[in-house]
């Protein structure tokens, strides 16, 4: 019996298995892996936020020229009834050189007269100002973020400053009824 | 000495299962509800789509004139099987109220997905008001706030049925337990209907709301009382955990995982302590 | 006890590793804490909770810290949020069960340690302090566990804050104004679910402190075995990895599965389904009963129906209530007996399971209405509860003749083995052993 054994060879050697010890292991570690995600997925949008991704609006009210805020996922979006010139404008800063993110006006609108834009400045998150009347707004006539000075034009290009990209149309939809569905 | 645990183990369960189970020395309800056949109960039991349709039906056509829903949204009633459109459509049937508007006025418009059942009454007083001073309880929680103590021994053996449906089943008991009979040791208050079933007192406010044939179904079940009864009760359960059936299914997995990973954490265990007498 | 010493074996092998240990040893800490560690050969089953219960508080607390990322502690909207969790939250509802029957189950977990402790007299000499410690994380537990079932504001929420934090009324002249202090109100309201949350949330974090010292304690006078003997040689331990460990894990996941067939199939089971009502502070629910693992010192609390002197029965019921919890703070010193374990103690194994019986007993009286039968019951069940700590233990262990003891535990395993015709078959004797691998 084990009695036999002494301090020195104590305690006996395991008999290896390894495929069991093998396979064991692999369920303790693939089993804490998959019951990590539910608690990361808890942070995820909840359905409720999710419900809410999309914003009817109804453009009949809105001048040409006059811009309104409204909310899409608890964000700013932009619309603005343009007027020819601003379209005249914008069009014709197609093919500028110092487009920092080239897009032609015609590829960020849906009908030339409404732009829709999500109002957060591409650099670090800021709202744009240019919204209400006698704001500052660039001088590309757009919109002009005073976090950090990046200027957009009457199509949300950015033309100068440190954001990196265009102010980002989000999918909309326009429908015969005068409204706007965004999301 | 191993015996310990298993006793200990017992002692401990026995504790639980008494303790929390056994204090309904209460006098109410009088009769203990009546089990029914669910198709949720047990460990694969799951929601029938069509069963929670005709409750909705019931419950908008019926109870919705007094009880609120308010924590179910029209968006959660695709888990009952219904299309975007539809429920875009059932939605736009109600009004909710919105706003300030820019006038800062507040307005009615028609719901949609994401808004939720708006309620009968503005708030409790004026649901009591309306209702003879009692109030109409909102029903998106009843079949978990409605569940009567089981009491002893049903309580220590419920865990091993897996019963959990004594919410539904309360629910269906009351629907279906007005009795016209009064017996004599009981006293009914004027405007309250006797109902065995009530769980706190004899009688309560509500009329029988069921009668035989109210509804016609699409689907041709027969609309009696019975059957209506649990459709709605069927209803309330997954208003109150809509969750019910994405929990089983995770469950089966879980349990399947702990025990096969158990089986092999016994056998390394034996392997390990192959050589130490213990 | 040198010959315990396995400690020091750790040698670090990579570069990192003997850089690290040069600097801040914690991997040799970890090391001769949780591998080289020596625990006696014959631990049983009972001896795993310890682990299950660092596991749950693991659970708790990371299960804990989802919820609070979604619950809002103000009253108007308290319960909606829990709610909101439930329904809209990705696997919110997954958190919340698991949360709520994890409270059941640590509790469930930390009475069956107790319990073992107990019967095994783990609390002897020279393991005093690591069973206060252990009283005091029982303590913590229950603070906790009572300012988190306030949390959902249910009527059975609301209705326990207001019976619990009304003990404190039962004290002369300083009770009201320390209920007031609690409540930050005259009721329960807003300010006090407030303050419950940020304790709810303080307090397991204190608990974690706390059961380190516990672990620490415990590394340094080593655990007790079910003979009561104290380790003598290396032979009467095995190295903590991976003997252990291994029987720890097969416990652990034994009980979680025990603990997600709740969760998943029967979670509202143990709660209360009153808890599904928003509180309403005008109406009280018919019955207000504590979640089980109180209801024994709810029993005592009501089982005190009568003054003694100027001890009015309401302060006397708070009074024993406190005082059963406490009495297991002085249980090391009330326990006069020179033999540790029960199970060389036929007659305190008895008098052992008469206490259990009588606190599962009291469980069930604290559920009962507190009339008739019941307070007479609830009364006598209270004497026996006291009497095993305060006259029990103590008379028992002087006069009580105590079996006869194995001179060590590998002694007491070799002849329990011929006992029972010999553990497994395989065993040979070391040199064979040392063959075969």
């Amino acid at each position: 019996m084990s009695d036999a054994n002494s301090d020195d060879d104590w305690p006996p050697q395991i008999e290896r298995r390894d495929f069991l010890f093998v396979s064991t292991g692999m369920m303790a570690a693939v089993g804490t892996a998959v019951a990590v995600w539910p608690f990361i997925d808890a942070m995820n949008p909840s359905a409720d936020v999710q419900a809410l991704a999309t914003t009817e609006v109804d453009l009949e009210p809105i001048a040409a020229g006059q811009r309104i805020t409204v909310i899409w996922r608890s964000q700013p979006v932009f619309i603005e009834r343009r007027t020819p010139e601003q379209v005249a404008q914008a069009k014709a800063d197609d093919d500028s050189p110092d487009l920092i993110d080239p897009a032609t006006d015609a590829s960020r609108v849906k009908s030339e007269e409404w732009l829709v834009v999500v109002g957060v400045c591409t650099h670090l998150g800021c709202v744009p100002l240019g919204q209400r009347e006698g704001d500052e707004r660039g001088e590309w006539g757009g919109w002009f973020c005073p976090c950090h000075g990046s200027h957009y034009d009457t199509s949300g290009r950015i033309r100068r400053g440190p954001a990196p990209r265009n102010l980002v149309v989000p999918p909309y939809e326009l429908r015969d009824d005068g409204t706007v569905l965004i999301g | 000495m191993k015996n310990l645990v298993v006793k200990l183990g017992a002692a401990a369960i026995a504790a639980t299962v008494m303790a929390t189970g056994a204090w309904a020395a209460s006098a109410y309800p009088k009769n203990k509800p009546r089990e029914q056949d669910w198709s949720f109960a047990g460990p694969f039991g799951m929601y029938d789509q069509a069963q929670l349709q005709r409750g909705l039906k019931i419950y908008a056509e019926n109870c919705s004139a007094c009880h609120a829903l308010s924590r179910v949204n029209f968006r959660n009633l695709a888990d009952l099987g219904y299309s975007d459109e539809q429920i875009k459509a059932f939605a736009a049937n109600y009004e909710v109220e919105d706003g300030p508007d820019d006038f800062g006025d507040m307005f009615f418009r028609p719901a949609t997905a994401a808004d939720a059942f708006p309620s009968p009454f503005p708030n409790k007083e004026a649901a009591r008001a309306a209702n003879g001073g009692a109030y109409p309880p909102d029903l998106s929680l009843i079949a978990k706030a409605r569940a009567p103590i089981r009491g002893f021994p049903a309580f220590v053996i419920d865990p091993f049925r897996n019963y959990a449906e004594n919410g539904p089943d309360y629910i269906y008991s009351l629907l279906t337990g007005y009795k016209d009979e009064v017996p004599e040791d009981v006293s009914v208050p004027e405007g309250l209907w006797y109902n065995p079933y009530f769980a706190s007192g004899t009688a309560l406010a509500m009329a029988p709301p069921l009668f035989e044939g109210m509804h016609e179904f699409d689907d041709g079940t027969e609309a009696t009382v019975s059957n209506m009864a649990k459709d709605v009760a069927a209803f309330l359960m997954w208003t109150a955990e809509p969750h019910m059936d994405e929990r089983k299914q995770l469950g089966f997995r879980v349990m399947v995982f702990l025990l096969i990973f158990a089986a092999l954490l016994y056998l390394s265990k034996k392997q390990v302590w192959a050589r130490v007498e213990h | 006890m040198s010959k315990l010493e396995h400690h020091g074996t750790y040698t670090p092998t990579s570069g990192v590793g003997k850089w690290i240990d040069a600097r801040m040893p914690l991997p040799r800490l970890m090391y001769d804490s949780f591998v080289a560690y020596p625990v006696p050969r014959n631990l049983n089953y009972a001896y795993t909770f310890g682990g299950i219960l660092s596991i749950f508080l693991v659970i708790q607390i990371v299960t804990g810290i989802v919820l609070a990322m979604h619950y809002v502690p103000d009253a108007t909207k308290a319960f909606d949020s829990v709610e909101h969790i439930m329904r809209d939250v990705n696997s919110g509802w997954l958190m919340r069960y698991m949360h709520q029957n994890g409270a059941h189950f640590f509790f469930l977990a930390v009475y069956l340690h107790i319990f073992r402790g107990l019967y095994y007299g783990s609390y002897k000499a020279p393991r005093e302090l690591l069973w206060i410690l252990g009283c005091i994380i029982y303590l913590l537990m229950m603070a906790t566990a009572f300012m988190g079932y306030v949390l959902p504001w249910g009527q059975m929420s609301f209705w326990g804050a207001t019976v619990i934090t009304g003990f404190f009324t039962a004290f002369p002249v300083i009770g009201v104004p320390i209920q007031e202090l609690l409540l930050g109100g005259f009721a329960v309201g807003d300010p006090t679910l407030n303050r419950f949350f940020s304790l709810h949330y303080l307090l397991p974090f204190m608990i974690a402190g706390v059961v380190i010292l516990h672990v620490w304690a415990l590394h340094v006078t080593g655990q007790t075995n079910p003979t009561g003997i104290e380790v003598k040689s290396k032979t009467d331990t095995v190295p903590f990895t991976p003997y252990a460990t291994i029987k720890d894990a097969f416990a652990l996941i034994l009980f979680l599965a025990l603990y997600a067939y709740f969760v998943f199939y029967m979670p509202n089971f143990l709660g209360h389904a009153d808890n599904y009502i928003p509180a309403d502070p005008m109406v009280t629910p018919a019955h207000i009963v504590p979640e089980w693992y109180f209801l024994p010192f709810y029993a005592i609390l009501r089982a005190i129906t009568f003054d003694i002197g100027p001890i009015t029965a309401k302060l006397g019921g708070v009074i024993a209530m406190f005082s059963a919890v406490l009495v297991l703070f002085v249980v090391p010193w009330l326990d006069t007996s020179k033999v540790r374990s029960a199970v060389y103690r036929p007659w305190y194994k008895l008098a052992f399971w008469l206490f259990v019986i009588n606190s599962v007993f009291l469980g069930w009286l604290g559920s009962q209405p507190a009339e008739g039968v019941y307070v007479a019951l609830a009364q006598l069940s209270t004497a026996i509860y006291f009497g095993f700590f305060l006259i029990v233990m103590p008379v028992l262990g002087l006069v009580e003749k105590p079996r006869r003891l194995p001179n060590s535990i590998t002694e007491a395993v070799l002849e329990r083995s011929a006992k029972t015709g010999g553990g497994s078959p395989q065993l040979g004797d070391a040199t064979a052993s040392a063959d075969k691998s």
